[in-house]
């Protein structure tokens, strides 16, 4: 294990060399403001009763939390954090909201027991976490023991530069694979539930007259002809 | 919406870089930050800013449901298909060694098909529930 | 000053918390099932958090190999979160797609006019 290691071994004279532009207080101290307003911004999506505030709220909360992840080095997550949590998830949150309406009622039932629940939780994970090794050090025990392997190996020229995208797609393949599959199962899970399945309850759909004939194609013959009667009804 | 010259000028001078940039992120994958999801979930965004500014019609005009509903199943197929070819080669399931003689141009193939692959599914399941959400709301 | 310490050094920690007990306490008092859903999400990126601290190193830069760099952040974790946004996007895609079902059924989204309307529950 310690040849491994070495890589990090060096860490200061090379980091004082190197980066000399952003000092280390200074990055802790960007990523506590941008923590806190996190922290502020779910408080009032926890408060907020207006569920189009809510969407907008958690569509600026997917952007904090992306640029908290520049700031913790995780630039291939922000990008993703940035198009799919505030681009994909508000938009389809916003279609829902379409479709069901904007406003929560008032809450009959008493919030004694989630707020129980939720503090107790909260405050064993307190008590967990006090024990696991301070922020940002470099000898934590997480990077002794794979990390140091892949910035070998990009260092060596076996691997792309992205050691992200190396290990995503090359070391983790079959990772990413059963990743794509549960992608894929999810979207035809949607397709079914909202363009398959036709119940005499859901009138509210009826296409446009020149996307029929492309609908039906996909959907074969008969799931058209319920289609149609669906929209006639309607 | 239909009115909003702004807003219809502006997205179309925009829509060709958004489109450009997910090709970019996809195929510097492997020197910048990237890869197949952030490729797809853009590219998939494209399709959406042009349904909502020129409505769901006109984008069902460049992503044809029918393509979008067979890219779901390619992309995994790719996938698999990119395992099975490396099979063929004599090699482990997803090994990319064989795709070529040097060790890392063949990897950077591999995870390019692989990526690919994702990026083929990712987007195209993204736009394929917007139009399920967006026409299940036309009464 | 020792408490102070710890909460200086274990700050993200402490505010992942803070959104992990803040989703997990929407997704149990929150009535409205689209609520429900961003509460669940809000579960999902504090989990996303609690993986990405530990792998920052301070003074370390991002996992991209450039030989200017000697202290790279641990891509490890990045993977694996990055694995989990898309899949949660999934699911919680999924979840709107039966809130919309769900709708036109019951013609509510609340839950407890749901249960009510509904004659199997008590």
């Amino acid at each position: 294990m310690t040849p491994l290691a070495t890589p990090l071994a060096p860490a200061a004279g090379h980091v004082a060399a190197a980066v000399e532009k952003v000092e280390p207080n200074v990055e802790a101290f960007i990523m506590m403001v941008v923590l806190t307003l996190l922290a502020a911004i779910t408080i009032a999506i926890v408060k907020q009763r207006n569920m189009f505030g809510v969407v907008i709220l958690s569509g600026i909360y997917s952007f904090l939390m992306a640029s908290l992840m520049m700031v913790l080095d995780a630039v291939d997550v922000a990008m993703t954090e940035a198009s799919v949590g505030a681009g994909i998830s508000t938009v389809l949150l916003l279609a829902t909201l379409h479709l069901t309406g904007s406003m929560e009622y008032p809450q009959h039932r008493s919030i004694a027991i989630p707020l129980f629940v939720s503090l107790a939780v909260g405050a064993i994970l307190v008590w967990g976490t006090i024990g696991l090794p301070e922020f940002g050090i470099a000898d934590a025990p997480m990077h002794q023991h794979v990390a140091p392997t892949y910035i070998e190996y990009s260092k060596n020229h076996q691997m792309p530069p992205n050691m992200v995208t190396a290990v995503l797609a090359d070391f983790r393949s079959f990772d990413t694979f059963g990743e794509v599959t549960v992608v894929f199962t999810a979207g035809i899970g949607v397709l079914l539930l909202l363009q398959g399945g036709w119940r005499a309850t859901s009138n509210n759909r009826r296409d446009d007259d020149d996307d029929e004939d492309v609908e039906d194609a996909v959907h074969g013959n008969k799931e058209g002809s319920s289609k149609t009667a669906g929209g006639r009804n309607a | 919406m239909r009115l909003d010259l702004i807003l219809r000028v502006g997205a179309k001078l925009v829509l060709p870089f958004i489109l450009l940039f997910a090709l970019y992120v996809q195929f510097h994958g492997d020197y910048g930050p990237g890869g197949g999801f952030q490729a797809g979930v853009i590219a998939a965004g494209m399709v959406i800013l042009y349904a909502i500014i020129f409505g769901i019609r006109a984008a069902k005009q460049i992503a044809p449901p029918s393509i979008v509903e067979f890219m779901v199943p390619l992309g995994v197929l790719i996938y698999c298909g990119t395992g099975i070819v490396s099979l063929l080669l004599g090699y482990n399931y997803l090994d990319f060694t064989g795709f070529h003689p040097d060790f890392l141009r063949a990897h950077e193939w591999g995870i390019l098909i692989v990526e690919l692959g994702v990026l083929v599914t990712v987007s195209s399941t993204m736009i394929a529930m917007f139009y399920a959400f967006a026409q299940r709301g036309r009464r | 000053m020792q408490a102070l310490e710890t909460l200086a050094t274990h700050y993200n920690y402490f505010i992942t918390i803070v959104l992990m007990i803040s989703g997990l306490f929407i997704v149990i008092a929150r009535g409205n099932l689209i609520k429900k859903l961003v509460g669940l999400s809000l579960f999902q990126t504090s989990v996303y958090l609690l993986y990405l601290t530990p792998a920052k190193i301070l003074g370390g830069t991002a996992p991209i190999y450039n030989p200017a760099y000697k202290v790279y952040s641990n891509p490890l974790p990045h993977v694996l979160m990055l694995t989990a946004i898309v899949v949660g996007v999934a699911t919680i895609a999924l979840g709107l797609a039966l809130v919309v079902r769900i709708k036109e059924a019951y013609g509510t989204i609340e839950e407890d006019e749901i249960f009510s309307k509904d004659p199997d529950s008590e």
